[in-house]
Formats: structure tokens, C-alpha cells, sequence
């Protein structure tokens, strides 16, 4: 049987990982950069469940889980604060919201 | 076999990723981005992390993009402007970024050579829950409470208090 070289998995989890740096740096939607975080954890649990399956223990996907249970946490949070940053600023691109600049 | 599943899956995460960057509307960097977990829940399969593909399956694509869904469709989101400022950005972005790629896939490449093969021996949820249970036993109970915490603190910020 064929397999797959364990660094076509890495390679595959840096590109998604710097798309989603890319979302981060050039999007101006709040949500969307909220999103582009998302993108970048997935591609590092990618990695940690590539090299735990290389490895043979169980253990990279343990902490793939609790990056997963601790996203969905953030994710609760997150978006609650965005949605009281809407509800008081009325918008949600990033270069308006610079009250602390002055 | 495994290669053409996974170079069909790679690939559609890719695309699916650059239009989750790409696209001006957040509705549908949304919709994007549940392609992107849907073939990475593909991949962990292959990888033979079953608990882990279906974990991907029911929690990111389906509550916290619902959740993400959901937010867009309460604030109404409607497409991004471009600015001056992320003009700025793009200028001093695209080095910072292709140098990050460029030192990411160096590091992958060397650390991990052709000729080593990815085999799945480990990883079903029988393996996952026991290490789950015993050895992680305290980080797990630990991580129940943090979500626990997330949840209160969702509910008080956005509690709106009657005048």
C-alpha cells in the first residue's frame, strides 16, 4: 500500500498557516480576522496529528483536542466581544475602531 | 491510493482557503472556511485520527461556524472597504508573509525527508478516550471548566440590563 510523505502533510499545514496569517494582516472585517485565526489553528492541529500518526502515539492528538475544545471557548468569547463592539460602535472594520489611538 | 486522496483533499483545502483570504464578504469566507475543515476532517481519516475527523466534523464545522453564522447574520456584516491603511499592509505584508512560507516549508522539508511515510497505527477513539481518561485526566477536567467559564462570560457580555 502507498502512503503519503509526512512532509507533504507539513507543507500542506504551513501553507494553510500562512493563509490564514494573510487573512489576519490584510483583512479589515473584524469576523474575517477572527476567522483567519480560526484557519490557523487547524492548520497546526494538522501538524500535530500528522506527526503523532508518524510517531505512532496517541498523545499530538490529545493536544489537537484541546486545541480544538479551547478554539470553540475562544470562539464564545470572541465573537460575544464582537458582538458588543457592533452594538456600541455601530461598525465592524478594524481601522475604525481606534479609540485607544488618541 | 492514500496519495490521490490526499493530493484531492490538499487541494481543496488550498482553494478553499484562498477564498476564505479572498473573498470581500464575510458570509462567505464563512461558508469557505467550512470547506477548509470538512477536507482537513478528510485528511485526519487518512492519518487514521477517526475521533479526531469526526470531532473536526461536529465541532468546527458544525458549532463554531454556526456560531460564526449566526454572528454575521446578527450585525448584519455587509462586505469589507479597502482602505489606506491595509494598502500600507499589503506593501509591507506579502515579504513578511512569503518569508514565513518560505522558512515553515524549509523546516518541513528538512525535518521530515521524502522518504519517511506517515503511517496510521494509533488513533481510534478506543486509543484517544483511554489516553484521554488516564494520563490526561487533569488538563481534561481542567479544559471542562474553561469551557464552562466561556460560556458564562459569552452570557454576561452581551446581557443587555433593562432601564
Amino acid at each position: 500500500m502507498d502512503a503519503v510523505p509526512l512532509s507533504w502533510y507539513l507543507l500542506l499545514s504551513a501553507v494553510l498557516f500562512a493563509l490564514g496569517a494573510a487573512g489576519f494582516m490584510f483583512r479589515r472585517n473584524l469576523i474575517t480576522v477572527f476567522m483567519s485565526i480560526e484557519l490557523m489553528l487547524n492548520a497546526v492541529n494538522l501538524t500535530f496529528i500528522a506527526l503523532a500518526s508518524r510517531l505512532g502515539q496517541v498523545d499530538g492528538q490529545v493536544f489537537a483536542f484541546f486545541v480544538m475544545v479551547v478554539a470553540a471557548a475562544e470562539a464564545a468569547v470572541g465573537l460575544a466581544i464582537i458582538l458588543v463592539v457592533f452594538r456600541n460602535r455601530g461598525t465592524l472594520q478594524v481601522d475604525e475602531l481606534d479609540s485607544l489611538k488618541n | 491510493m492514500a496519495i490521490a486522496i490526499f493530493l484531492i483533499f490538499a487541494a481543496l483545502a488550498v482553494f478553499c482557503g484562498l477564498n476564505v483570504v479572498l473573498r470581500r464578504h464575510p458570509i462567505a469566507s464563512a461558508l469557505w472556511l467550512i470547506g477548509v475543515m470538512v477536507s482537513l476532517a478528510v485528511l485526519y481519516g487518512l492519518l487514521g485520527a477517526h475521533f479526531l475527523a469526526a470531532a473536526q466534523v461536529i465541532v468546527y464545522a458544525g458549532a463554531i461556524m454556526v456560531l460564526f453564522v449566526m454572528v454575521i447574520m446578527l450585525v448584519n456584516a455587509a462586505p469589507e472597504r479597502r482602505s489606506a491603511a491595509s494598502r500600507m499592509a499589503q506593501a509591507l505584508g506579502f515579504p513578511v508573509l512569503a518569508g514565513l512560507l518560505a522558512a515553515l516549508g524549509y523546516v518541513a522539508w528538512r525535518a521530515a525527508p521524502r522518504a519517511v511515510v506517515v503511517t496510521a497505527r494509533k488513533g481510534t477513539a478506543h486509543d484517544v478516550g483511554s489516553a484521554l481518561f488516564t494520563t490526561y485526566l487533569l488538563p481534561f477536567e481542567i479544559v471542562s471548566l474553561l469551557v464552562l467559564i466561556a460560556i458564562l462570560g459569552a452570557v454576561v457580555l452581551t446581557y443587555k440590563e433593562k432601564h
